[in-house]
């Protein structure tokens, strides 16, 4: 990402108008458009209650009066270069206008995964093994994923937990939580429903589209649980 | 200790003003109308909270029912997986209680942790999950009880979108009949530190460990009071009814001398993407707009909150803080671990505090509970799992 963020306008040169225009009606023909956007009094109420604001060049304000404005040019620049800073937690909610600048980013994200372009890319480099634990396995995070490699800013307890993982595991009370690779004790059957809604939804198409290599993964994995259990399903 | 800022002046009481409700100025719409009118059109089941359930009021001083048990447990992927001593917690006071809950095989996360950090996924996607979920709670006759924050806001916005967007409920209900379900709606969303809340009373008769020389800071989950925000439970004589009662209620009640400081509205700076993949952000977040805020001003025994998220990046970012030289070292519990503590349950065998992070000894020990024996009952019970004596350890040996 360049600093600062250039927020005149004319990045992107080479990108066709009309493209940012059909992505900016992408973003406005969504079905929640119209609860997260009304204008903007430009009051930045948003910004000051951002967190990511304080620690990135980003802001709620700007990208909520580029949509406001319909600029598309500005619009094509934030959704390359500055809506993956936006923490979701929606403080920004606190709205005078009744806008959800984070509701608006949810959106913006979405259309940039769906049109596969470069920043959703760039923004995923890193997260595919989280992705693949999720639509795989129906949980996000699971006790093996606790490992010193992955987290050594959060020191050597760690290596302690990661050392004691399986036993620890068992000396929980609650029968679904003695798992490592999982959250929770899943039903086979409750996985396969989850498969299913993924490829009914289009989701898996979306995953193609940003990371080909890991559809090609979670294709072998459900496929073949899908046959086992009787489906005859086929990810194209 | 003597300056931090006295809950009574939030409260109004500083100034004579006593908040009284007024839901006809409400300015938004009670969903409870839209979920039982589009049960009215045949367009959805509605499952009722089971009685008994104890009435309480949201934002705008509509009612919400919280169900007392049949709970079906919505657990959460974070506490499972890195945390598990929270949702241990929660069960823990559901058996002290006697009350029947259900923990159920038949349940996926909501999914929206990598929703919000990816994008990777679509609202007929995501409401789906949801209503997949409800359909299961459902089918067993028990009431669905959202463990995580961030699941209990996203199926808020799910309920929101399905209230409003018929082509999205005719998707959702397609996709639910393709896999022989129906469309149910509860008639409540639940969090679970709503349940915490309503009972805190009773966990308070069965109190064992004194906690009134204790200072705790309480920090608000954003996904729980800020998403679809009207859908949290308020109390005019708690903060005057101007911020939420969860979690400050339950301190309350349980002797806890409960603290403000100025960042309290601030998140946690989990970030969904950012806890995972910019954790630089996470760290720094946490320690200068949270933890050094609340140490300055209050220097607290312990930061409580609930939410999985919250917890996690509370509590772990201080290591780094620590490293730095920051002003670090809070330990950070959820509500139902401050509960059943207070209730005497076990620091290891029950809360799990052995998976948290910062420091919590001290507090222990300022509790008076000795934590060295503490730890070594433990060790004594895993060494039974690793002899092969016993292969997993039971609820009563917890109690043991």
């Amino acid at each position: 990402m360049e600093f600062p963020l250039d927020l005149s306008g004319s990045a992107y040169r080479d990108v066709p108008f009309e493209e940012k225009e059909r992505l900016l009606d992408e973003v406005k023909s969504d079905l929640r458009f119209q609860d997260v956007m009304y204008g903007c009094y430009e009051c930045g109420i948003c910004v000051a209650a951002c967190p990511s604001a304080r620690f990135y060049d980003f802001s709620p304000r700007v990208i909520a009066q580029a949509v406001a404005r319909e600029d598309a040019d500005l619009v094509y620049t934030l959704m390359n270069d500055s809506i993956w800073d936006c923490s979701q937690c929606f403080s920004c909610d606190r709205c005078p206008r009744a806008n959800s600048p984070g509701g608006l980013i949810t959106i913006m994200r979405e259309v940039a995964v769906n049109n596969a372009l470069q920043t959703a890319r760039k923004a995923l480099e890193g997260y595919e093994r989280i992705i693949y634990k999720i639509m795989s396995t129906g949980t996000q995070v699971s006790p093996d994923m606790l490992q010193p490699d992955a987290f050594p800013d959060w020191g050597t307890h760690v290596h302690e937990i990661a050392d004691n993982l399986e036993i620890w595991r068992r000396a929980l009370p609650p029968e679904t939580l003695h798992t490592t690779e999982t959250g929770w004790s899943i039903d086979d059957k409750t996985i396969i429903e989850l498969y299913l809604i993924w490829h009914m939804t289009g989701v898996m198409d979306m995953i193609k589209g940003v990371d080909e290599g890991l559809f090609m993964i979670l294709v072998d994995v459900m496929e073949e649980r899908l046959e086992e259990a009787g489906y005859d399903v086929e990810f194209e | 200790m003597s300056d931090f800022i006295p809950l009574d002046v939030i409260n109004g009481g500083a100034r004579g003003r006593k908040f009284e409700w007024d839901t006809a100025r409400a300015p938004t719409e009670d969903y409870h109308d839209a979920v039982l009118q589009l049960e009215k059109e045949g367009e959805w089941e509605v499952q009722r909270v089971p009685e008994p359930y104890i009435e309480v009021n949201t934002r705008y001083g509509r009612v919400k029912r919280i169900p007392i048990e049949r709970t079906w447990h919505h657990k959460s992927c974070g506490q499972c997986g890195h945390i598990p001593g929270y949702s241990t917690s929660i069960y823990w006071l559901n058996r002290k209680l006697g009350l029947d809950y259900l923990d159920p095989k038949d349940q996926t996360s909501c999914t929206a942790w990598n929703y919000y950090a990816s994008a990777t996924s679509n609202p007929a996607a995501q409401a789906s999950v949801a209503m997949r979920n409800f359909a299961a709670a459902a089918e067993t006759d028990y009431f669905p009880i959202i463990h995580c924050g961030t699941s209990f806001g996203h199926y808020k916005e799910v309920r929101h979108e399905l209230i409003h967007h018929h082509e999205l409920r005719r998707k959702v209900r397609d996709v639910l009949s393709r896999l022989g379900k129906k469309l149910v709606m509860p008639e409540e969303i639940v969090h679970y530190s709503e349940w915490v809340h309503v009972m805190r009373h009773r966990f308070a008769e069965l109190q064992t460990i004194d906690m009134s020389h204790i200072t705790a800071t309480v920090h608000p989950a954003c996904h729980y009071h800020k998403l679809e925000a009207e859908d949290a439970i308020y109390d005019p004589e708690i903060y005057g009814a101007q911020r939420t009662a969860v979690i400050t209620g339950t301190l309350q009640a349980i002797g806890v001398n409960v603290a403000d400081y100025s960042s309290w509205y601030d998140c946690c700076g989990f970030g969904f993407r950012h806890i995972l993949v910019s954790r630089d952000f996470s760290r720094s977040f946490a320690v200068q707009r949270k933890i050094e805020v609340m140490k300055e001003e209050v220097n607290p025994d312990v930061t409580v909150t609930h939410d999985t998220g919250c917890v996690t990046t509370l509590d772990q970012s201080q290591f780094a803080g620590q490293a730095h030289d920051r002003k670090v070292g809070i330990p950070v519990m959820s509500d139902s671990q401050m509960a059943a503590l207070a209730m005497g349950a076990h620091p290891y065998k029950v809360l799990q505090l052995h998976w948290h992070n910062t420091n919590n000894k001290p507090f222990l020990e300022k509790l008076g509970i000795d934590q060295a024996q503490k730890w070594a009952e433990f060790e004594a019970a895993c060494d039974k799992l690793k002899s092969g004596e016993k292969k997993y350890l039971t609820w009563e040996d917890a109690d043991a």
